[in-house]
């Protein structure tokens, strides 16, 4: 995976185009983001920045620098799990990963095809499972995951029978009483 | 003959773990004229002081050997000592066995043992000769002079004229204020500068205790502690005669002043009239007419400030950190976006120092409230495009390099002192250091006083201040100058140089041999003469005097010899 830190860079500058898009990320995402000083906390403790191809703490000083062409097409904001290590542990409360969930936002709005198919196909699937049952339902969400990445199944099906024999997955009906009002929250939300 | 005593320290076991001291005292006790070796395990404790004055009483001693520490540790201890037993404390010597013998070789205690010995037998030789001194005492000058008549010069005025003593304020611009008067406002707290200032200026100018010479320099100055005498020139007595004054203590207060933006070719900085410096840009926030960039009379939208501009940059320009450019770039962006609030502020820095309280909270405020973009990087060119001022720079923490198109770029340049600040300490004689500030006696433990006696040091004069670090010293200054003044009189050490005036015949070797201006011929007879107060006692004449006339008090020819003697 090519990562940021490993090109070298070029003679041309990159110019400072969009500066006031960090504002538009900090308004929306409710975090401090100007606030980085880049300790690298963030980057250090993430489980999943070995995959990223932007470090958590670069991706606030390329939102800083509002080079928000790189970060809709990057594969951090996708690879990010939302477990907020790095914002429990930031000297300055920033919470990164609700940054990274407004950058999955502004690809989506902005029709920029996710850079990890599958991370965005797993996130569908979870969504539309609730849609309909109001609570994870494994079993619909497994088997539409699966249609979207077929070429997961080989890789997916030793887990499916852990699951299965642990009582998790052969469950066909598991639905709340109030899907209505669930449903209506995905309304609002336009989903 | 002499009754010497001698007193060896076991300094624990600092001196004792590696040197015989049982064998030392041994030793010694043979020596011709001592009539009492002994050892203690720690001289410098009361019980060994005790020692001391009993054995004197007990003994009837008129010669005092402390074979302990360095001199520089406990002479003084042991002086008093000697003095409150009624022997002159001048009777009094140290044989340094601890950082000259003990530590230095404590792989051979044979060797060190016999080292000790021998260092103990040249001091018993030095106090055989030894006279008995008194400190002499002069009289003292109670004015202070203060050069300089900015904020660090006003507040040591007003602190030593508030004591009650004349001050004489030299500042050679035709105003008070320095540099001060001319920033819009100071951090942390936005703070009028000219506000903080007016009323300290108002405080000085009607003090009855000082007297303000505006346009005036510091011509020349002779004399020593306690007793200078200063020349002032000022333009309306023009090439005439300086005014003479006599003065008791001096401060240096004479501030600083920008490192030229000329001086940094790559920044463009006299090619550009849009980019400019610190000072520059604070006038432009005290203008009444709005933010004005210089080259179009246009709002700047797009600024940015170029940190560690000749700081920091051995190899070009200032080794040094600037140290107050951190705060004030910071205190500059925000009172830029408080004027522009649809402009951006850009800082190129290397790192952020921001120490003191709630400096770095106030630099963290300009990042998140005024949304300032601090880059990582020093700026490595700017140049002008199509009416902008471009900056080429990098962000170090992303590893990219980028530009800004700005419409004015703010260099904070270097602090440096202020012009003419070498020519002042040849003048007064203080020392500089290797870029022209005013050296401290010492860096930790004497921070305000100079290397002359008298010579006190306040503000960017020392070194770059801001205004709170810069007040602090100057109170420290006066603090020292009113404890000089405290005295009755000066009571100067008496081991300093004598001319034997059977002996001198005026060849005049001595005089540009005395690092301290300490010595000149009689006025009219053909002798040199010394000038006591000044002289520190290093030897120097004496080293170069062909007639032995020369000499130092209890360090004469003879004692040395006779030292040297013991030692072979």
């Amino acid at each position: 995976m090519e990562t940021m830190t490993a090109t070298i860079p070029t003679s041309v500058p990159i110019a400072i185009t969009d500066p006031a898009f960090a504002q538009k990320v900090q308004a929306r995402s409710h975090e401090p983001l100007m606030r980085c000083y880049y300790c690298q906390k963030c980057s250090v403790g993430c489980p999943t920045s070995f995959a990223m191809d932007y470090q958590p703490a670069q991706v606030l000083k390329m939102v800083q620098l509002g080079q928000k062409e790189a970060l809709l097409k990057s594969s951090a904001i996708w690879l990010c799990i939302g477990c907020e290590t790095c914002g429990t542990r930031c000297p300055n409360d920033i919470r990164i990963n609700n940054v990274m969930d407004v950058l999955k936002e502004m690809a989506l709005e902005e029709g920029v095809a996710p850079a990890e198919k599958t991370v965005y196909a797993l996130h569908r699937s979870f969504l539309n499972s609730i849609k309909i049952f109001g609570r994870l339902h494994e079993l619909s969400m497994l088997a539409e995951y699966m249609l979207r990445v077929p070429q997961k199944l080989p890789q997916e099906i030793g887990l499916g029978v852990t699951l299965i024999l642990k009582g998790k997955v052969l469950k066909f009906w598991s639905a709340i009483k109030g899907r209505d009002q669930i449903r209506e929250l995905f309304r609002r939300a336009g989903l | 003959m002499r009754r010497i005593g001698v007193f060896i320290c076991h300094c624990g076991t600092n001196i004792a773990g590696t040197v015989d001291v049982e064998r030392v005292a041994a030793e010694i006790a043979k020596y011709p004229e001592v009539v009492l070796s002994t050892d203690y395990k720690y001289m410098c404790s009361d019980p060994g002081q005790n020692l001391i004055k009993e054995s004197i009483a007990r003994h009837n001693l008129d010669g005092i050997v402390v074979s302990a520490c360095s001199p520089a540790m406990h002479e003084v201890t042991f002086r008093r000592a000697t003095e409150s037993a009624g022997v002159n404390p001048y009777q009094c010597e140290i044989a340094n066995i601890r950082e000259q013998v003990s530590w230095v070789h404590q792989n051979d205690k044979e060797a060190a043992t016999i080292k000790a010995i021998e260092t103990i037998r040249t001091i018993v030789e030095k106090v055989r000769y030894n006279e008995s001194l008194v400190p002499f005492s002069l009289p003292l000058v109670k004015r202070a002079l203060v050069i300089g008549g900015g904020i660090a010069g006003m507040t040591t005025a007003l602190d030593i004229a508030e004591a009650g003593y004349p001050v004489l304020l030299v500042e050679r611009d035709d105003h008070l204020g320095g540099n001060m008067a001319r920033l819009s406002q100071a951090y942390v707290n936005f703070d009028g500068a000219n506000d903080l200032l007016g009323s300290t200026i108002e405080r000085v100018t009607h003090h009855p205790n000082i007297q303000v010479l505006t346009n005036a320099k510091v011509s020349e100055v002779g004399g020593y502690v306690g007793n200078f005498i200063v020349g002032v020139n000022t333009r309306s007595n023009g090439a005439a005669e300086p005014f003479s004054f006599d003065i008791g203590a001096i401060v240096v207060a004479t501030g600083y002043e920008l490192y030229k933006k000329e001086n940094l070719g790559e920044y463009g900085a006299g090619r550009y009239p849009d980019v400019i410096d610190g000072l520059q840009f604070e006038q432009m926030l005290a203008s009444k007419d709005g933010l004005r960039r210089p080259s179009d009379g246009r709002e700047p939208k797009e600024v940015v400030w170029v940190q560690c501009a000749g700081s920091r940059d051995p190899e070009l320009h200032k080794s040094y950190c600037s140290k107050i450019c951190c705060m004030y770039v910071a205190k500059q962006t925000i009172a830029y976006k408080k004027r522009v609030p649809d402009g951006q502020a850009y800082v190129m820095y290397i790192d952020i120092r921001s120490q003191g309280r709630g400096y770095e909270e106030f630099v963290q405020t300009a990042m998140e409230n005024y949304d300032v973009l601090y880059l990582r990087g020093k700026a490595s060119k700017v140049f002008q495009e199509n009416g902008q001022v471009t900056v080429w720079s990098t962000d170090t923490l992303t590893g990219q390099n980028i530009k800004v198109d700005a419409d004015l770029v703010v260099l904070a340049t270097a602090v440096v002192p202020a012009s003419g600040a070498v020519e002042l300490g040849q003048t007064i004689r203080s020392a500089v250091d290797e870029h022209g500030f005013f050296s401290e006696a010492h860096p930790k433990l004497r921070p305000v006083e100079s290397n002359t006696a008298g010579i006190f040091l306040a503000g960017a004069a020392q070194f770059a201040k801001d205004i709170p670090e810069t007040v602090a010293q100057a109170s420290g200054a006066a603090s020292k100058v009113l404890g000089l003044f405290a005295l009755r009189q000066m009571v100067q050490e008496p081991t300093v140089a004598y001319v034997d005036p059977e002996l001198c015949s005026g060849c005049g070797l001595c005089i540009p041999a005395c690092p301290y201006d300490a010595r000149e011929m009689h006025s009219w007879q053909a002798l040199a003469t010394v000038n006591a107060a000044l002289c520190q006692g290093c030897g120097a004449c004496a080293m170069v005097c062909p007639n032995k006339a020369s000499k130092v008090r209890n360090f004469t020819p003879h004692q040395i010899l006779t030292m040297m003697d013991a030692y072979l």
